[in-house]
């Protein structure tokens, strides 16, 4: 009996956060399609946010930007992680170790303050690096190296250690061995870090809004200055397009690859 | 010339010594076993063989060349490793391919030495599974054949039995034997289970502490231990100590602590006075409540102190003497009685001469 | 030989780049709390030559101004105290969540588990921007609360822009960062331990208090420290969803950097923070040391 009461309360508990995760997100997604340009009640259905979104030329610019972005620095990150993770496996490196992991612990803030002085003072002595769409890259790219690193890393860890090892026995050299063998193996976990890069990128705020300077824009920042200045259903409608994209990615990553979203399996 | 020659080789881990001045030979087509405890030295031995160690000292001649800087790819010598190492992202016929690829085999002949493989190992209609597909014995069978498609001069097989039950465990020794036989290579086995290495092996070298305790076929390993680590490793045995009191020929009498003289073969080497040890193994000791005392057994009374009914044997452990117990072995022969004596029972028992053997060391 | 050489081609890429993009100007930062602020904002150059002789131009200015007004002492205790009523808050709703995940039977784990994350891939600002609705004065949500508080005779509220709207977003921002190292933790707990105390006498508030709390400390440390250390660096949450009175001290570095362009001050700032994360993380570090002792 008392088991019984005390696991009804968990799962109330356990409920109610579920739908305090949710619920925010599902208005967000219901107020898109509101007849209203307040976010308070409930008119009826249009689809003109969506259509105001599409003819916003600054917003689609915004789109391209962010997208261009994502993409280079996924790729920058994951070969660099990649790279860094195999390295943290493999060898004792504790500065490397410091450097990949210390961007991810310390706030964002802090980063994105050391880089905008640094991109300046660069640009000021030597002309070169601009802020800009590729000040923002080069940042990006900075931070996602450690969470590409991290999950690699874990994979490698997770990875039978005789398997190298038979390679050789069985007759591969050892860059065969690596070719045909470790990396096949910890796939998964490039594929998931590079997914996780590439969402961390067209996701990030903080370190854009310091390193975008006065021209580029990307889809945060433009969604941070209509929050700011004019709250119109537009926002809730690249917002729901944007949790769409994602959700198309999880499931592409679950599918192309099932180990990718477990980094421990 | 031996196939194998290991020349004292030693192998250093910071300052622990794994393997320690080992030197022995392995004939083309046997099944040569390193067995011992683990951290006897026997898998850095094999790792050794494999490439995978240098030897800090000494030398591992195959076919007479020196092994020692051949890289694992070079050495005509496969493993299949404790846990099979089986590429999980390969399918099985990608597995047993693996060697002929690294070796630039043409298509259609690598497919049919595959296709060979797969039947030699009964797997032929499991090519295209991947190994998380299969059950344990499975897995074990597609490593043996991804370790022989290739004809190596050596396999070497690091206690390749270890992860299956029981009862499968029997069922691979047995195929292990008929593979061994019709693929004639040489096989190294490295085992800590004495059971499977008096099976399978026709030689078996015992290690302990990096080095080889003794190096023999399996009937004198089991039957005249050398030392009493080999005696005490290899099965039951009840080690008595005991002080050499007269050598007469081919026999000497030792008077076991605690208990009386006896007489048992003479060791060469052995002179009066000699303190030592005498190995007996529990089956070759007889049991009753009376017993005719015979002129060449050893004959002593006791109580039995405790029973162990293990089904198929049932041990007694006697009390001949204050503090000194025997331990005898029993077939339950008898359909219905599980165990002929009760603890207290006064009982008789003895061995013959030359039942036991007096260890030195 | 050889394994230099891969130690060296594998480190070499990534250790030059975050040298370069995150090592440097991080030092540039720490010199930057050092020297003057510019004419126009940025910095003024860190020396100069006099009669061909080379000087220095470096102060401990900005520091003494930091120490010299109170208020941003109480920024930094305000920010403090924000992020530690928000780990609070988290620590309280993820425990029985997670518990109840890591009990669920094993099929369902990894999709209990990946409902938590999933609001956490969606855009940072959006989960923000949900909360703006929510808390709006028009919302459905703040004219309930009003509708309760003015029947009980209190004067109608305003919830948006409020230190208490910061403290709602902060805490739904985060939960997944307490969510996972406590579910990793509590995943791996021996069953058998609470059937054990059970058997010994131990009603249910024992077996928790003194078995499964203790024993949980390690993965609660985890995830405070992962709640903890961005909140009190944050700026956007109280940027969109704080009013005046709730600014923290993520805002004020914003202001100095980018809209006043002190950047002396704003590196000073910086540090600071840095330092209160680094004693955060030190911290954090020492008790899972002694745990790892003790266990």
């Amino acid at each position: 009996m008392a088991k019984a009461k005390q696991s009804a309360w968990l799962k109330v508990s356990a409920w109610v956060t579920y739908l305090f995760l949710y619920l925010p997100l599902v208005i967000v997604v219901v107020f898109s399609f509101n007849d209203s340009k307040l976010n308070a009640e409930w008119v009826g259905f249009t689809t003109r946010w969506y259509s105001q979104l599409f003819a916003n030329e600054k917003m689609l610019t915004a789109a391209g930007n962010s997208l261009l972005i994502a993409l280079a620095a996924s790729f920058l990150s994951t070969v660099l992680g990649t790279l860094a993770g195999m390295a943290l496996h493999k060898y004792k490196v504790p500065f490397l170790s410091f450097l990949v992991l210390t961007p991810i612990a310390i706030p964002e803030l802090l980063t994105g303050v050391s880089l905008v002085i640094f991109f300046v003072l660069v640009n000021q002595i030597l002309g070169i690096l601009e802020l800009g769409l590729f000040t923002i890259l080069l940042s990006h790219v900075a931070f996602c190296i450690g969470f590409v690193a991290i999950v690699v890393k874990a994979r490698m860890q997770g990875m039978d250690e005789s398997l190298v090892e038979a390679a050789r026995d069985l007759g591969a050299t050892p860059f065969q061995a690596f070719r045909l063998v470790t990396l096949p193996v910890i796939r998964p976990g490039i594929i998931a870090g590079a997914l996780m890069a590439f969402t961390l990128s067209i996701d990030d705020f903080v370190i854009t809004f310091f390193t975008a300077g006065a021209g580029a824009s990307t889809l945060p920042l433009e969604i941070y200055s209509m929050i700011k200045i004019a709250v119109t259903p537009e926002v809730n409608a690249v917002s729901s397009l944007l949790m769409l994209l994602t959700l198309v990615l999880i499931v592409i990553a679950s599918r192309v690859s099932p180990g990718a979203l477990r980094a421990n399996d | 010339m031996a196939l194998l020659e290991i020349r004292n080789v030693v192998k250093q881990f910071d300052d622990f010594t794994a393997v320690n001045d080992v030197s022995l030979s392995v004939e083309a087509g046997e099944f040569f076993t390193l067995l011992g405890p683990s951290g006897c030295g026997k898998t850095t031995l094999l790792r050794m063989l494999a490439g995978f160690e240098q030897p800090d000292a000494g030398q591992i001649l195959l076919d007479g060349q020196d092994m020692s800087r051949v890289p694992p790819e070079k050495r005509p010598v496969h493993t299949v490793f404790q846990n099979y190492a089986l590429f999980p992202h390969m399918t099985v016929r990608e597995n047993i391919a693996f060697p002929l690829k690294m070796a630039g085999w043409a298509k259609d002949k690598m497919d049919a030495q595959v296709d060979e493989l797969l039947e030699d190992v009964r797997l032929t209609e499991f090519g295209k599974r991947y190994p998380h597909e299969m059950s344990g014995g499975q897995r074990q069978r597609v490593a043996i054949a991804r370790a022989l498609v290739d004809r190596p001069r050596l396999l070497l097989l690091d206690e390749p039995l270890s992860a299956l039950d029981a009862k499968l465990r029997e069922e691979m020794q047995l195929e292990l034997i008929k593979l061994q036989k019709e693929v004639g290579i040489t096989f190294v086995y490295v085992t800590h289970d004495q059971g499977e290495a008096l099976a399978l092996s026709h030689r078996i070298a015992v290690m302990s502490r990096g080095q080889v305790e003794q190096l023999d076929i399996p009937e004198n390993i089991y039957g005249n231990p050398k030392n009493r680590f080999v005696a005490d490793f290899i099965g039951q045995c009840n080690v008595l100590e005991g002080t050499v009191r007269a050598v007469d020929g081919g026999t000497m009498t030792v008077d076991i602590k605690g208990c009386g003289e006896v007489r048992t073969l003479a060791v060469p080497g052995v002179t009066v006075g000699q303190q030592g040890w005498l190995a007996l193994r529990p089956e070759k000791i007889k049991l009753d409540k009376e017993l005719s005392d015979l002129p060449d057994e050893a004959y002593f009374r006791g109580r039995i102190h405790d029973c162990l009914y293990l089904g198929d044997v049932t041990i007694y452990i006697v009390e001949v003497a204050d503090g000194v117990l025997i331990e005898a072995m029993l077939p339950n022969n008898i359909p219905g009685v599980a165990k002929f004596f009760d603890d207290g029972d006064i009982v008789e028992i003895a061995w013959r001469f030359d039942a036991g053997s007096f260890l030195t060391e | 030989m050889k394994n230099r050489l891969g130690k060296w081609l594998l480190s070499w890429p990534p250790l030059l780049y975050l040298v370069l993009f995150f090592l440097i100007p991080t030092a540039i930062m720490f010199v930057a709390a050092f020297r003057f602020p510019g004419d126009y904002g940025g910095l003024a150059p860190m020396y100069y030559y006099e009669e061909g002789k080379l000087i220095w131009d470096l102060t401990l200015e900005n520091f003494t101004r930091l120490v010299e007004e109170p208020i941003y002492f109480e920024l930094f205790a305000k920010s403090a105290w924000y992020a530690a009523l928000t780990t609070l808050i988290c620590l309280v709703m993820a425990y029985p969540l997670s518990w109840l995940i890591a009990r669920s039977a094993k099929k369902y784990r990894d999709l209990l588990l990946l409902l938590v994350i999933l609001p956490f891939w969606s855009n940072f600002l959006i989960r923000i921007y949900a909360w703006m609705i929510i808390l709006g004065p028009q919302s459905a949500f703040t004219r309930a609360v009003n509708w309760v508080w003015t029947g009980m005779g209190g004067e109608p509220v305003q919830l948006l822009f409020t230190p208490f709207a910061v403290i709602v977003g902060m805490v739904y921002v985060h939960l997944p960062f307490m969510v996972l190292p406590l579910y990793a933790n509590l995943e791996k707990h021996d069953l058998s331990l609470l059937s054990a105390a059970q058997d010994l006498g131990a009603n249910a508030w024992q077996r928790f208090w003194r078995i499964t709390w203790p024993l949980s400390l390690p993965g609660v440390f985890a995830g405070s420290a992962l709640v903890f250390i961005p909140a009190l660096g944050m700026f956007a949450i109280p940027d969109i969803l704080g009013g005046t009175d709730s600014i923290m001290i993520g805002n004020l570095i914003k202001q100095q950097i980018l809209d006043t362009r002190d950047w002396p001050f704003g590196a000073v700032l910086s540090i600071m923070l840095t330092a209160g994360v680094l004693a955060i993380a030190m911290l954090g570090a020492l008790i899972a040391r002694k745990g790892v002792k003790r266990g």
